[in-house]
């Protein structure tokens, strides 16, 4: 390996994580504001799936992205909604009804999105980081979603919002102890399917990113399992959507691991290399979880269904 | 007796429901939905080489489902399913390539078993990061399956490879001896019965045995089973295991009988549509047995869709999610009073105030 094969590779690694992670990050944010009012949403992967094809299906007839993203937000805000509705009625759970949507987002897409296979539709414009550099290779690796300082910025307002705003505590709350929330005159439901619904318009963003910057194309292979590394994220997040991104980052740079060792001709265990994401998720899980605790950070009355 | 009644006419109702709503789906793309519930039922049981197609894939959706099933009644929620079938069928295909296997029964025995256990152990590993990590067993069995695939795919496409495999990267093909046959000449071969008997093993081990029962007391109260002081991380292990054991069968059945090698047809998501079984019937092993035979013939009638109506193949996967929702909020119903119910729709307009019994004056 040569020097500048090396400069590539580990601008492939950099690049790839701002590419990669930036699904990650938006489905980890919906996630987390999901969990905060106390349901899981396993159905995210679905929403991801089912957005990503309506962006580009929005995308390719609109003509604009930016129309694509707005059909990704909302949606994942529907089939988030849906989540949200069963989940409140009584007997239902909501890992179950996660899996359920999980397929149901993916039968829908694939049904759907069977004609946009072929076509190419406008991309979202990309925000060139890598112009100090004089070798083409540097500049392509480094071309950045224009979402991912979107994303950053959501994340920091997301973290100031749970913290100093009405709806923020309101939703803390509806996680932390529905008792309280009743008490002060609140419908616990009305609050988790707003929430859960918030959550899957922001991880419909994540399909954005998939299908209009990268890989930017639809298929019915676009998303496996960014979702549900997602929703794992979020546990390894502690909650925190400040948090959310440095996760993100490091998940999508172990994601580049594979491309960027194609990139310089290394093709030798591909399919190893791609499922560095799903092994570094089950090792972080394995290092964060203790047996009979909860997390630390977790919403009191996470999955508890009242 | 009445509780019964709901399990049955539940998922019975739920399913015609998703039925209806998916006629109305495809309506919106301008197909008559009367041909699509025609053609689903003609691909599925209409004639012997629909009902051949539709017992083929209930075999394998019979095994995957137990692997949901069987874990379900320790209260673990397995989804992994698809890793452990394809992993079964990677050992199964990579045992027979190893070694000289003795042609007939005991051969075909040795692979399905290699297969069996290829499944067991990668389920048994979501079961114990739960137990001795604390580690959800829905994620971690999905992100497994991830893993599981990511490995079959490095190993068919390298090390296993038969290098006479040009176009379409396979292990070499199961000697004509190992692989099993049809029944009787049909296209429906022997795996099916294995996954019938393995559904009636697993019913009766719940219901019959001391060991499966207490499987059943982890599951339905944690603490019952804590205060009899039940090893209930070994007997969750146990059911991670059988129901992983049965996930792998299915893919060995799969290479031995379908796909003579292990090759990506396998991935066919058998894995995730036996949840949506296992969920139908309500983690019931017995009930899996009708419920598998009815979403084999949903899954064998969307070729006939696709060819038909010009529906996209994904149609089938629209039905089995749609289905999947409804028999989760169908749940909601269980406790509604219906005498209660129908009386205050039999009752028109505002109800009226109930009449106050007055003490009669006497004449």
């Amino acid at each position: 390996m040569t020097a500048d094969q090396l400069l590539i590779f580990f601008v492939g690694i950099v690049g790839g994580a701002l590419r990669v992670g930036a699904p990650f990050l938006f489905v980890s944010l919906g996630e987390c504001i999901t969990e905060k009012s106390g349901r899981i949403n396993l159905g995210l992967e679905g929403v991801l799936v089912l957005s990503a094809m309506s962006a580009f299906g929005a995308s390719w007839l609109s003509g604009s992205p930016w129309i694509g993203v707005l059909a990704a937000a909302a949606t994942g805000a529907l089939l988030a909604t849906l989540h949200g509705v069963l989940c409140s009625l009584p007997r239902v759970n909501d890992i179950a009804t996660g899996i359920a949507l999980m397929l149901l987002g993916m039968g829908l897409a694939f049904y759907l999105g069977k004609p946009l296979i072929q076509p190419q539709a406008p991309q979202l414009p990309a925000i060139a980081l890598g112009n100090w550099s004089d070798s083409g290779a540097v500049r392509s690796a480094l071309q950045v979603n224009a979402l991912v300082p979107i994303g950053i910025a959501l994340a920091v307002a997301l973290w100031w919002a749970f913290a100093n705003t009405r709806a923020g505590l309101l939703v803390r709350m509806a996680g932390d102890s529905a008792n309280a929330t009743r008490a002060l005159g609140y419908s616990v439901s009305a609050i988790r399917i707003a929430a859960t619904a918030a959550g899957g318009m922001v991880a419909g963003l994540g399909g954005a990113c998939l299908t209009l910057f990268y890989p930017g194309s639809w298929n019915e292979g676009v998303s496996s399992g960014q979702g549900l590394i997602a929703v794992a994220l979020v546990i390894f997040a502690r909650w925190s959507p400040i948090r959310c991104v440095y996760a993100s980052l490091l998940f999508g740079g172990a994601g580049a691991i594979g491309p960027a060792l194609q990139s310089i001709g290394i093709s030798w265990g591909y399919h190893l290399f791609n499922i560095v994401p799903y092994a570094l998720t089950l090792l972080i899980l394995v290092m964060t979880c203790r047996p009979g605790t909860t997390v630390s950070g977790s919403p009191g009355e996470l999955s508890s269904n009242h | 007796m009445r509780n019964s009644l709901a399990n049955v006419l539940l998922p019975t109702a739920a399913i015609a429901a998703a039925l209806l709503l998916f006629g109305v789906f495809v309506g919106l793309a301008g197909v008559n939905p009367l041909d699509v519930w025609l053609l689903l039922f003609k691909g599925a049981f209409g004639d012997w080489y629909s009902w051949q197609n539709t017992l083929q894939r209930a075999a394998p959706l019979m095994l995957t489902a137990l692997c949901v099933a069987v874990p379900a009644r320790a209260g673990l929620v397995i989804i992994g399913g698809e890793g452990a079938m394809v992993l079964g069928g990677l050992g199964c295909a990579a045992l027979a390539a190893a070694m000289p296997l003795p042609s007939g029964f005991v051969g075909t025995a040795l692979v399905c078993l290699a297969g069996a256990l290829a499944g067991a152990l990668w389920i048994m590993l979501a079961g114990a990061l739960r137990q001795y990590r604390g580690i959800n067993e829905t994620i971690s069995s999905l992100l497994l399956a991830y893993v599981a695939i990511g490995l079959f795919k490095h190993l068919v496409e390298g090390p296993l490879r038969d290098p006479a495999s040009l176009n379409k990267p396979s292990t070499p093909s199961l000697a004509e001896g190992l692989r099993i046959t049809g029944i009787g000449g049909s296209d429906v071969h022997w795996g099916l019965v294995i996954g019938v008997a393995a559904c009636l093993a697993a019913g009766l081990w719940f219901r019959m045995t001391p060991s499966g029962f207490a499987v059943r007391v982890v599951g339905g109260n944690p603490r019952a089973a804590q205060l009899v002081g039940l090893p209930a991380s070994r007997l969750i292990l146990l059911a991670c295991a059988l129901g992983g054991a049965c996930a792998g069968l299915a893919g060995a059945v799969e290479v031995a009988a379908v796909h003579t090698n292990a090759n990506a047809s396998l991935i066919a998501g058998y894995g995730y549509a036996g949840i949506l079984v296992a969920f139908i019937a309500r983690q019931h092993p017995v009930a899996i047995i009708p419920v598998a035979i009815l979403f084999g013939g949903f899954g064998a009638a969307g070729s006939l869709l696709q060819r038909r109506l010009g529906l996209p193949d994904a149609s089938v996967l629209v039905l089995q999610g749609i289905a999947f929702v409804l028999i989760l909020a169908s749940e909601a119903l269980r406790d509604v009073d219906w005498k209660a119910f129908l009386a205050r729709i039999n009752r028109f307009g505002p109800s009226e105030p109930s009449p106050i019994p007055m003490p009669q004056d006497k004449p």
